[in-house]
């Protein structure tokens, strides 16, 4: 690091390269409809629909995609009831 | 036959008629014979960067509907005997540009010049698959900034798709062109180096065009840069470009790294 450094801004170049390279890998994948994450999100929300109704404002959905890792959260809250409803 | 080049980039306002025009015009200045062809139906530009925007009589839009013959419409540049323009239509919706007609107008310029430089619109709509569709070169030009970066990533993909090229399962010949680049603030860490965009878009270089004064100067008088002032920076950095197309191996320079010792010092200034 350069002297002046130390008291200016820290760098904003680094940040726009890393959040590109994520972001494009992902994006490149899915152009081939092979993106892993937004595969498994879709699937599991289809199993969960066949078993009750999923109520759009008791799901939560959240991916983080990573360079290396990716998490996919799914968060449903599930009725007491929710079985004999959809059936 | 000549060679059809497609300067394209997914966003706007990254410099595409800027360098349409300018490596049109020095191409022109090398001796070849050179037509411009603008894409941009319903926003044209091109005629008004190269300063013809009074001369416009026929477009691509009159030729393709046959309401022009393709001689009509062609414009020849007053500075350069060389250099032509095809202006796009101002009225016409771009849903006037079909397919078989860009095709017609395509085969018929390639008979007679060396090269026709396709200047395509932003986006990835039909007048920009249309602008890189018969494309045997393609210049992807992008500003070192995360939004640019992306969509040239984007063009890329369909460079290498939905082009007839690609199709025939060819390789499309694809170079970068980086504009506004500003060494200084590369230096300082505050925008993308050209090794940063170049490792992320991995596709060769044909040149850096610097952030100059020069280059709006020249738009604002209706000249391209290498014809307002050959000397500049950028007019120097777009004669290089042209002549790396043309197929000579020279090396590329990064503006302003040269700087000698009072250029350190006066270095803004200067810049």
């Amino acid at each position: 690091m350069k002297f002046f450094q130390l008291f200016s801004r820290p760098q904003s170049a680094p940040a726009a390269r890393e959040r590109l390279q994520v972001l494009l890998a992902h994006e490149r994948a899915s152009a081939g409809d092979s993106d892993l994450v937004a595969k498994l999100r879709d699937e599991i929300l289809r199993a969960i629909s066949k078993h009750m109704q999923i109520d759009d404002d008791k799901v939560s959905v959240k991916m983080e995609r990573g360079a290396k890792v990716s998490t996919l959260a799914v968060d449903i809250e599930i009725p007491f009831d929710a079985g004999k409803k959809a059936a | 036959m000549g060679k059809v080049v497609v300067v394209t980039s997914g966003k706007g306002g990254v410099g595409k008629t800027t360098s349409s025009a300018a490596l049109g015009a020095a191409l022109a200045q090398s001796g070849d014979k050179v037509v411009v062809v603008d894409f941009d139906v319903g926003l044209r530009n091109l005629d008004l960067v190269m300063g013809a925007e009074r001369r416009v009589v026929y477009d691509l839009v009159n030729v393709i509907q046959g309401e022009a013959k393709l001689a009509q419409a062609l414009i020849r540049d007053k500075r350069l005997e060389t250099l032509y323009l095809l202006a796009a239509s101002q009225t016409r919706d771009k849903d006037n540009l079909t397919p078989e007609g860009v095709e017609k107008v395509i085969a018929a310029l390639k008979k007679t010049f060396d090269w026709v430089i396709c200047d395509s619109p932003a986006g990835i709509e039909r007048g920009a698959t249309l602008a890189m569709r018969h494309a045997d070169v393609a210049i992807v030009v992008t500003n070192p900034e995360v939004s640019s970066v992306r969509d040239s990533d984007r063009i890329i993909g369909l460079l290498d798709s939905k082009t007839l090229k690609a199709e025939n399962g060819e390789r499309m010949e694809k170079h970068l062109l980086l504009t506004r680049y500003d060494p200084a603030r590369a230096e300082r860490g505050d925008m993308l180096k050209v090794d940063d965009v170049l490792e992320i878009l991995s596709i060769p270089l044909l040149g850096i065009i610097p952030e100059s004064m020069d280059v709006l100067r020249a738009s604002n008088v209706g000249s391209p840069v290498t014809l307002a002032d050959g000397r500049s920076a950028p007019a120097v950095a777009y004669f290089n470009a042209a002549r790396r197309l043309k197929g000579e191996d020279l090396p590329v320079t990064i503006p302003g790294e040269k700087r000698g010792f009072f250029g350190k010092i006066f270095g803004r200034k200067a810049a």
